[in-house]
């Protein structure tokens, strides 16, 4: 019997050793990639404890469905790393913790991140430092040229709206034998994008989630293209729930002649299509209301749970001085959010195909919609994203007519923000 | 050889056997306390305390999840909220219709899973039967085959899965044979029925040997001098199957049904790396509901995830209860044959 | 030989073979393939470059493209065979495509260059096992902690399993006390508990104990196997009470016989527990799910289920893990498949 009381007192103590993460001097930062963005943070990390002699920085890498689905049931127990790269920025907004007393200068941190800052605080009036965007993303299409210089397509113009790009699409997928001509990833952030060219508004005059006529008319083109064979099936009605799934390995492999994805995606596109075939990012298309994407981004936060808030601090101090933070742009290929370091701009050691991407990306800075910042920076903003893939994938899969998703999407919004407020 | 003499474990074992002989005289202690009867709780604890820790307990604290509500983890920090999870989930107006019903995904998942079950069930056991019926021949390589039908048993569900995801995907092996035979590849997980057939054919697959096992054994407890006397007898194949081999093997047949239909409701692993409930929720079955509604939805509603898993131990207690029935009842009905 | 011959004509016993006989065998063959096949795919697929498995339709065997080496260009370029607008069928190495335009070269006249529309040229190949599947996946994806990780949890777990249950199942089958057979039955019940039931209580249990992210947290609340207990039990009660009687009046303490008479005398029992519980710990799923969310603590089955969301496009990496996590599970099936056959058949027919 004491063998047994032994054995799970040693356990117990083992682990509370292993599980506290952080002795003195040590934070545990959980990363995911896009695509390199971990490697440079270890590179980085490295020369910071090199400079910084008295604290260890451990980087665990881990799947992105890994920060979806599991960091917040560990915050919630308590548990987890004292940095992490997420993008849930404002779901997980109870458990940042405010760094400015930690950095060397907050107003070098006001100056330079200010815009993108709003989106991790918990309430409009706060003023606090929670988290370094590690990139500015903005969603927009990928377009195979390649096709369309076989199809004898010519491209459409910047101004073009997303019926003209689908009707050109599906005339080059004709002429070439592809079997899709426009692929979304299947989330509710990609498609608020086009939802907001289209008019919709997200946001009643409450300040409330709404399902409007913006979204409605996105919907039901999104439906249509699907059941009728413009867009593959298998990425928004292939998977249940509101689960994540991308259409990259479509574009990848040449089956689709356009695909609506977002600026994270270049180094991707860099390494595994490279010169396959020539792909390029365009202009969002228009719609009736506007020609825009959703900016967006995963940012390092800090966690309330860590005991040692002051290397956490000193940590992203480092990350985001301006050298540093350029460094770290012109590896992993994303757009800054730092504004000195896009002002002077980034020296990117990429292939002209990705710097031709990056430029069109960055262009689309400027066009972005109001109500784009808006919903992005909305804390409960995954109360309409989920739901949008979850019901309007059921449509498409053929379980429910697009009315019924409607009406589920509004019900569904209505359940989650309720919960989310007990 | 001993253990101890051993040339790898020998080290290990006779250090093993130190710390055991070194237990001996503490439990001697306790025996002399306790008495020798009693001593068995000793033996049993270890055991019972696991199993009370991580199991008992943690159906108890379900049952205050079930009935608080909120999206705290913690038990002593959610609101009590009494029937209301209960409530929601039976919120319908005709049940029989799940998108009348305010949580559609929960009845969906029970209708799926109830589909998925009988059929499963079913077929497996049909199979089942028909190989162990076939094993229990004089063929060459019996051994060899019952290992065949047995090893995707031995296959953890995510590698059954990818095995199968790998076959079955559009540029897969399974749509080049049909393009080499001329017709067109089919998206086999993109289509709603499909899906659903094959997440029943993949866990036939990955399930069907240990079943066929438990039957190939009840056939060969049945003695051989029985069937010679009914050739004997001039009974037909037929009836010697269907009155001989059928209801000496009924015991063997309930235990696989109804084990079976345990672990058929409770499917998970396989199809969540198969379909992950897809396409829509044509493949999404209770415990994914379960795990989704707790885990993986970017709200976590402990709560009514708790009073989902309530319903599902609910069913399940009612089927090894008729389960139960069952047996004693056919055994009773055959001691009664027998001493007629 | 006489035995052989036997054996080989071994029939229903009628003497010749019978329309039952033929269809047994089909069914039979068509089992293998079926049960097979897959699994051979999978490992045939595995050794495949990534290049290779994006084709459609797929061949049968590994492949590689050649590539040959020419004077003035350091990297070996590729080797493709293409149709020239004269018509003419040449092997011709290519050093760039831009567009639907490759330039490619003759190996042994490398001055003259050809351009050709990509549809035009077909890649020349030739065997080849793509081992860096294999290799590159220890380096990328630290796959050797996985494998330590499931090797730690599977042996230690089994261990501990051994010893619980054959301790349990011992009480529950040579003693008479009061309670034991609502012990028996308690612990039995709990076979009918989904795990899923019990999942986020039993994480805040874990989570409480501080075994949370430690493959501790895996492997205590699974060694109390019911199924182990039952099976045990059914085994030890067939062990003769006047052998525990005799070591009694020898004054032998009842730990004493458990150790040194009834445990070596239910080997038999213990060996298939224990292939089941290798089995079982290995391929642990759900609970492995919840509990560890460090990449450094995954097992296998976790490393397997996180990549195939990422890897979606890199199916190489995901077919070599597979491929290595069900190489363990399939070595205990070749040698051991009578232990574990055997002790199914025995358990379930009681």
């Amino acid at each position: 019997m004491h063998v047994i009381c032994r054995n799970v007192a040693l356990a117990g103590i083992a682990s509370l050793a292993v599980s506290a993460g952080a002795f003195a001097g040590e934070i545990r930062v959980a990363c995911y990639s896009d695509g390199n963005e971990c490697e440079v943070t270890q590179d980085l990390a490295k020369r910071f404890e090199a400079q910084n002699p008295d604290v260890k920085v451990a980087i665990d890498k881990v799947p992105y469905k890994a920060i979806l689905e599991q960091l917040p049931v560990q915050l919630a127990a308590g548990e987890g790393p004292d940095i992490a790269r997420v993008t849930d920025l404002g779901g997980l907004a109870k458990y940042y913790l405010d760094i400015t007393p930690y950095v060397k200068d907050p107003k070098y941190w006001e100056a330079n991140f200010g815009q993108t800052l709003g989106w991790m605080r918990p309430s409009p009036t706060d003023k606090g430092i929670y988290g370094m965007m590690t990139q500015l993303t903005i969603t927009g299409p990928y377009v195979n040229k390649t096709l369309f210089e076989q199809a004898n397509v010519p491209l459409p113009g910047p101004q073009a709206t997303w019926d003209q790009w689908v009707e050109a699409s599906k005339k080059v997928a004709k002429a070439t034998q592809v079997p899709f001509a426009v692929a979304f990833d299947r989330s509710g952030h990609r498609f608020a994008g086009p939802a907001i060219s289209m008019g919709a508004k997200y946001f009643d005059a409450k300040g409330n989630l709404v399902v409007d006529d913006g979204y409605k008319a996105m919907a039901k083109k999104l439906y249509d293209w699907n059941r009728d064979g413009t867009m593959p099936k298998e990425v928004w009605g292939g998977v249940g729930g509101s689960t994540y799934k991308d259409a990259f390995e479509e574009f990848a492999n040449g089956r689709v002649v356009m695909y609506l994805s977002g600026s994270w995606q270049i180094r991707r596109m860099d390494t595994q299509i490279g010169k396959n075939f020539d792909w390029i990012a365009v202009p969002n298309p228009c719609g009736p209301a506007a020609c825009t994407g959703i900016p967006g981004g995963a940012a390092f936060v800090a966690l309330k749970r860590t005991k040692n808030p002051k290397d956490v601090g000193r940590f992203l101090d480092y990350l985001a001085s301006e050298p540093v933070y350029a460094e770290y742009m012109a590896r992993t290929e994303n757009i800054p959010a730092n504004t000195a370091v896009a002002k002077k701009g980034v020296d990117y050691k990429i292939s002209p195909q990705a710097k031709a991407a990056l430029t069109v990306f960055v262009a689309e800075v400027p066009k972005l919609s109001p109500v784009a910042y808006q919903i992005q920076g909305y804390r409960l903003n995954r109360a309409i994203f989920n739901p949008t893939a979850a019901r309007l994938g059921q449509a498409v899969a053929g379980e429910m007519s697009l009315d019924d998703a409607l009406k589920r999407i509004n019900s569904d919004i209505d359940e989650q923000v309720k919960a989310a407020a007990k | 050889m001993s253990p101890a003499r051993h040339p790898l474990l020998g080290l290990p074992a006779t250090a093993a056997a130190a710390a055991l002989n070194a237990i001996d005289p503490p439990m001697r202690a306790l025996q002399r306390l306790l008495g020798v009867p009693r001593i068995g709780w000793m033996f049993v604890a270890p055991n019972l305390a696991i199993l009370g820790l991580f199991t008992f307990l943690p159906i108890v604290v379900n049952f205050f999840f079930a009935v608080s509500g909120g999206v705290q983890l913690y038990p002593w920090e959610r609101p009590f909220t009494g029937a209301e999870n209960l409530q929601t989930l039976f919120d319908c107006e005709n049940y029989l219709d799940p998108m009348s019903c305010r949580k559609d995904l929960f009845w969906r998942s029970i209708y799926n899973t109830a589909e998925f079950a009988l059929l499963q069930v079913g077929l497996m056991v049909a199979f089942a039967l028909v190989t162990a019926l076939v094993l229990n021949r004089k063929i060459l390589g019996r051994g060899f085959f019952r290992g065949v039908f047995f090893y995707p048993v031995l296959l953890s569900p995510v590698v059954v899965a990818l095995i199968w995801k790998w076959v079955l995907q559009r540029e897969g092996v399974l749509n080049a044979v049909l393009a080499a035979a001329g017709t067109s590849p089919v998206g086999w997980l993109s289509d709603a029925s499909w899906a659903f057939f094959w997440c029943v054919f993949v866990s036939i697959w990955a399930h069907m040997g240990f079943y066929t096992l438990i039957l190939l054994a009840g056939l060969q407890a049945i003695p051989a001098d029985l069937y010679e006397a009914a050739e004997m007898d001039g009974a037909s194949p037929w009836r010697r199957f269907s009155r001989l081999t059928l209801p000496l093997l009924m015991p063997n047949l309930i235990v696989v049904l109804v084990l079976g239909l345990i672990r058929a409701v409770q499917v998970f692993d396989e199809v969540f790396v198969l379909t992950g409930g897809g396409p829509g929720s044509a493949t999404t079955f209770i415990v994914q509901f379960i795990y989704q509604t707790a885990f993986a939805e970017a709200i976590h509603q402990y709560g009514l995830a708790a009073a989902a898993s309530l319903v599902l131990a609910v069913s399940l207690l009612a089927l090894t209860l008729v389960q139960l029935r069952i047996t004693r009842r056919n055994l009773a009905g055959r001691a009664g044959r027998d001493n007629a | 030989m006489r035995n052989l011959a036997a054996m080989l004509s071994a029939r229903r016993g009628r003497g010749k073979p019978d329309w039952t006989d033929w269809l047994s065998y089909a069914y039979l063959l068509l089992g293998l393939v079926l049960m097979f096949f897959p699994v051979l795919w999978l490992v045939l697929s595995s050794f495949k470059s990534a290049a290779a498995l994006n084709e459609f339709p797929p061949q049968l065997l590994p492949y590689g493209q050649k590539t040959v080496e020419v004077a003035g260009h350091e990297a070996p370029l590729p080797l493709y065979r293409v149709t020239l607008p004269d018509g003419a069928v040449r092997e011709l190495a290519e050093v760039r495509r831009i567009g639907i335009q490759a330039t490619l070269i003759d190996p042994a006249a490398p001055e003259q260059e050809y351009k050709v529309n990509i549809r035009d040229r077909k890649p020349v190949r030739e065997f080849r096992l793509a081992l860096g599947n294999y290799t590159e996946i220890f380096n990328k994806f630290s796959f050797g902690t996985f494998l330590w990780n499931s090797v730690f949890i599977t042996v230690v777990a089994t261990l501990i399993t051994l010893l619980f249950n054959a301790m349990a199942a011992f009480a529950l089958s040579k003693y008479r006390f009061a309670g034991r057979d609502t012990v028996f039955l308690l612990i039995i019940s709990t076979l009918m508990i989904p795990p899923t039931i019990i999942l986020v209580p039993n994480f805040l249990v874990v989570s409480q104990l501080g075994l949370l992210n430690s493959l501790w947290g895996v492997i205590w609340p699974a060694v109390a196997t019911p199924t182990g207990v039952f099976l045990l039990r059914q085994y030890m009660l067939t062990i003769p009470d006047e052998l525990i009687e005799a070591a009694r009046m020898d004054h032998a303490s009842e730990w004493r016989i458990f150790w040194r008479i009834v445990m070596p005398l239910s080997a038999p029992a213990l060996a298939v527990l224990a292939i089941f519980s290798v089995m079982w710990r290995w391929n642990d799923f759900l609970w492995p799910l919840i509990v560890l969310s460090r990449t450094e603590k995954f097992t296998l089955q976790l490393a397997l289920n996180a990549f195939q969301g990422e890897l979606t496009t890199e199916w190489h990496y995901l077919l070599a893990m597979t491929v290595i996590t069900l190489v363990p599970v399939t070595l205990v099936f070749a040698f051991l498949q009578k232990h574990i056959t055997t002790g199914i058949a025995a358990s379930g027919v009681k």
